[in-house]
Parts: structure tokens; sequence; C-alpha cells
């Protein structure tokens, strides 16, 4: 009846429904019927939303019968991160602390699906509280790399990178603070795009360091990640730093030419990436010459200290975020304690995971009196540096290409007993977050071994059409 | 933890190298937009209400979340 999700995309989707191939009851149940027998291989799903999505599916029927659009999501399963609120069903942000959580309403990006069409059938793993490169601090496990069970999935969002690769959903909502969604995208072989900051409402978006946070797609192709971000993009007056901006029609504008575009490849970052790597980022490069595109060398010089500023920032923001899990109002509290000062302090300890604590007291340190200056007014003066290495490229090129990570998808195990070497690898994603500039990974080939290699798209503020245009080009060489 | 921490911080340490001289700290992403972007219009809404509100609460009654007992005889 339906194929495998696998070969599915939005417009085939809907393609299915119009012709009346099959109706969206019948392709949803099949959906949660393969991701429920395909999830232990991975255990990129927590949780499945039966009773949510067959409603939502049958509302998308009862409109094709009544001879009206399905919207542009009509049918489409689509998997939502676990730190994305969804009313009535679980959202956990794989920690220990909301494990019974049930969200009392739903993000503004998840309704917006729904609006569109879209079924959500399920909440995926993911680092705790979003806190991670290889979602390994899963307080529910970690996920397995559909194409390398024995590596990991990258993370945050690897469970929701998972899904996508796996065939398990057609397309995926992540959220990326410092690369959640760009780095994952790149270790499972599949396009995600971190908008520009602002473009997408994070209302119900479980905050992890409110200056940073996205929320983005994960999707096969880089015409249904478009698609999908056209849909949750706006304006939203429930979110103060969601923007005006009007949002284009991406997926219909973005196959124009790129000859003649302009792209910067960044000195700093070719340096650290090696071996097949920068082999495969170089041989990207060619092509987009041979799209008639014009590569030049660029230098963003702050980039050596973003690690630096990033994990200064970042885990100040959490640790002022996380503040609220006291006990007193989500779901966990713990049982051992009298006062009102060791219930806070016993709930924190037993909720929490080791990364999470953590990145809560760098926090708290970095914000203390007597380091405030040294570390968190410091690292904001070179964040601003860092984005002003951004405006100053903008200037002579239209994009910046770079890699995604400095290696592909690594083993379980591999890297989580040295946290500084993890947040090490974040290099290349976290400049194009702190600027809040939107930027991309999408597959460029991969390693001798099969291991998939992201390459990065970098572009200005709300220039997501010309990001989408350089990669739909890219794709379709 | 400890040693991991050293580590971390002794990382954030090299941003005493870098030069930031008359550099305006930037708290949050800037783009061009009016000052009261940001402003939405004052229209009424439904809260979420009381019930809905405490469902979540590991203790809650009478219409309140309840913690430990605060003040000690």
């Amino acid at each position: 009846m339906t194929g495998e999700l696998l070969s599915h995309s939005i417009d085939s989707v809907r393609d299915g429904l119009l012709r009346k191939r099959f109706s969206a009851v019948e392709f949803v149940r099949k959906a949660l019927e393969t991701a429920e027998r395909e999830n232990p291989k991975t255990n990129a799903y927590l949780m499945f939303s039966h009773e949510r999505a067959l409603a939502a599916a049958e509302r998308v029927d009862e409109k094709i019968a009544a001879g009206e659009d399905p919207g542009p999501l009509g049918g489409v399963p689509v998997a939502v991160k676990d730190v994305i609120l969804t009313k009535g069903v679980r959202t956990t942000c794989a920690s220990k602390l909301l494990a019974g959580y049930i969200p009392p309403y739903d993000a503004t990006a998840v309704e917006r699906i729904e609006a569109a069409g879209g079924v959500i059938i399920g909440k995926t793993n993911c680092d705790e509280f979003a806190m991670g490169s290889s979602n390994e601090n899963s307080a529910f496990g970690p996920v397995r790399n559909p194409v390398a069970p024995d590596r990991v999935p990258g993370g945050s969002s690897g469970g929701s990178a998972a899904v996508v690769a796996q065939g398990t959903a057609v397309v995926s909502l992540g959220s990326d603070t410092g690369g959640s969604i760009r780095q994952p995208a790149s270790f499972c072989g599949i396009t995600g795009v971190t908008p520009t900051y602002g473009r997408v409402s994070r209302y119900g978006l479980v905050a992890f360091a409110s200056s940073l946070d996205h929320i983005g797609p994960l999707a096969r192709t880089v015409k249904d990640a478009a698609t999908v971000l056209e849909v949750i993009a706006g304006r939203d007056p429930l979110d103060s730093t969601s923007a005006e901006a009007p949002v284009p029609n991406f997926a219909a504008h973005m196959n124009g030419d790129v000859r003649g575009m302009k792209l910067g490849v960044p000195v700093e970052y070719m340096k650290h990436a090696t071996g097949e790597t920068a082999e495969l980022i170089n041989k990207a490069i060619d092509s987009l010459r041979q799209l008639g595109c014009e590569v030049r060398e660029i230098s963003l010089p702050a980039t050596d200290y973003a690690v630096a500023t990033y994990y200064i920032i970042a885990t100040a923001e959490a640790s002022s975020n996380l503040a609220r899990y006291d006990g007193v109002r989500y779901t966990f509290r713990s049982q051992n304690s009298d006062t009102l000062s060791a219930m806070y302090q016993n709930t924190r300890d037993e909720g929490f995971g080791a990364e999470v604590k953590r990145r809560i007291m760098l926090g708290t340190y970095v914000l203390s009196h007597g380091y405030y200056d040294a570390y968190y007014l410091k690292a904001q003066k070179v964040r601003a540096l860092i984005a002003r290495d951004f405006t100053d490229a903008f200037r002579t090129v239209d994009a910046v290409i770079a890699p995604v990570s400095p290696f592909p998808a690594f083993r379980l195990g591999e890297k989580i007993d040295d946290p500084m070497e993890m947040y090490l690898s974040d290099i290349y994603t976290i400049t194009g977050s702190l600027a809040g500039i939107p930027c991309m990974s999408i597959p460029c080939g991969n390693t001798s071994e099969g291991l998939p290699v992201g390459l990065q798209i970098l572009c200005d503020h709300f220039d997501e059409l010309k990001m989408f245009r350089l990669a739909s080009a890219f794709e379709r060489r | 933890m400890v040693h991991d921490l050293g580590s971390v911080l002794e990382h954030m340490d090299r941003l005493a190298e870098i030069d930031t001289e008359g550099v305006a700290p930037m708290a949050q992403v800037l783009y061009d937009a009016g000052e009261t972007a940001t402003l939405r219009p004052d229209t009424e809404r439904a809260p979420l209400g009381n019930e809905s509100a405490l469902a979540n609460a590991p203790l809650a009654g009478t219409g309140y979340f309840k913690v430990p007992k605060v003040i000690e005889r």
C-alpha cells in the first residue's frame, strides 16, 4: 500500500493522498507500525502518540473528502524532539526529572505543524535538556546511528536525526543551541536546518540557553526541510524574540541558478578538519565551483575563541533557566527531604544527570561575583566579535561554506569520558549559533567506512532563501 | 567532576588573550527592527487555569503547590 516510509517525501505523501492511493489514517497507522517495529534498533523514539496522530490523520482525511486542501504537510508523519512541548503527550527532555511531565499546552511550532496537516507520531530521544553532542546524555539510554549502529547519531537532536535517516518519520523537529540540529544531521546523512535566531517561535521549547536556542527541521531533502521551515516560521505574539520578518515561499523559489554566487571558505575552519572529512569538503567545494560559484578564502579570526565563549554563555543561561526544576512544579520531587532546602538540593541531585549538573555548576561559577567580568561579560564581548566576523564576511560573500564537524560519527563511549574533548567537537557549529545566522548541514558524501559527512552552509540573517538555493543546487549536482 | 570542571575552566581562561577593548557586550542577537518590534498587542487570552497549572505538581492541595514546612517553631 504505502511502501516503506523511507521512500516518501512531503510531496509523495500529498500525491498519494490526493490520488486516493491511501488515506491519511492508513498511511499514519502504517508509519506508526513501522516506527514501533524498527525503534529497538536505534532507541530514537521515547514515546509514540497514537491517539493524537490518528485524530490528526482523520482531520486530514475529512478535509480531502470535503474537497479541501489537506495543507502543506497534509498526512505527513512528523517526529518531535522531546524538548518541545506537546499537550497531553509526555515530554521528558530525556531527563529523569521530567519523566512524568505531561505538558498543559502545545509549542507554537507543534501547533503550526498540525494546523498545516502534519501528523505528530512521536517524541524523539535527545541529550538531557539538549545538552550534549552525542545523545549519550539521555536518561533513557543512548540512540544508535542507523547508518552505523556502533556509533553515535550526534547530538543533541540525535533521535530526530536518526528517525529521519532510518525512515521511521518523513521529517522531524529538532532544537539547536550550538549545533544540535546540524551535527546529528551530518552524522546521520540527512539535511538539518538551524534558521535565523527569531525566525521560529520558541514558545513551548523547554529553555536551555535562551539567547541561543532555535527550533528547526530535519529532513531527507532540502525541499522537505524548506517546506517544514516555512510552516513553523513567522512572528508569534507568545515569543517576544520571534521576528516580524516576512516568510518567503522557500520551496517555490529555491531552484534558481547559483552561477556567480560568491562563497567564502574560512581558513580557520579548514585547519582543524582532518582526513576524509577535509577531502570530502574540498570535493564539495569543487562541485560548487563547477556549478558556477566563485569560491574564495576568507578569515573569521575570532573562531579560535568560539568554544570557550559558547560554553560560558550557554552554561550561564542554562544555570538560570534550569533553576525552575526545584521539586515544586515539575513532577519529580526527592522523597528523602524534610526541609525545603534539602528538597531543592536532593531533587536536583537525584533528578539531573552528570552533564546537566556540570553545566549548571559551570554556569553559576562564570556568573558568580568576582568571576562575572572575566568570564561572562568577556564572553559576551567575544561573542560580538564572532558575530562581527560574519557581518564583515557577508559584505564580500553570499554564503560561508564549512565542515559541520571535524570528524564523522564516533563510536558510542569514545568521547563521553572527556567533556572538554566533546565540547571541542562543536567548533564549527557554535559560531553560527552565537551570531544567530541561518545555517544548515547537507550531506556531501561518505567516508571509506561509509560514514556520512555534512557540508555546512551559513548565510546572513533572514537569508534562508539564498541558503536553500545553494543547498538545492548542491543536492542536484 | 572536579577534574572535568578544571579542564573546561582552563580552556575558558584563553579568552583573556583576545582584545575586546571598546567592544560592547552582545547579550542578544540583534537585527534591524523597530523599537517596538518585541511588543505584542495587549489582547485578552484565556489563562492556563489553576487545575492544569497544578496538574504536574508532585504535591498539590486546595489550589496550591505544597512544599515541606518552611517555618520552624
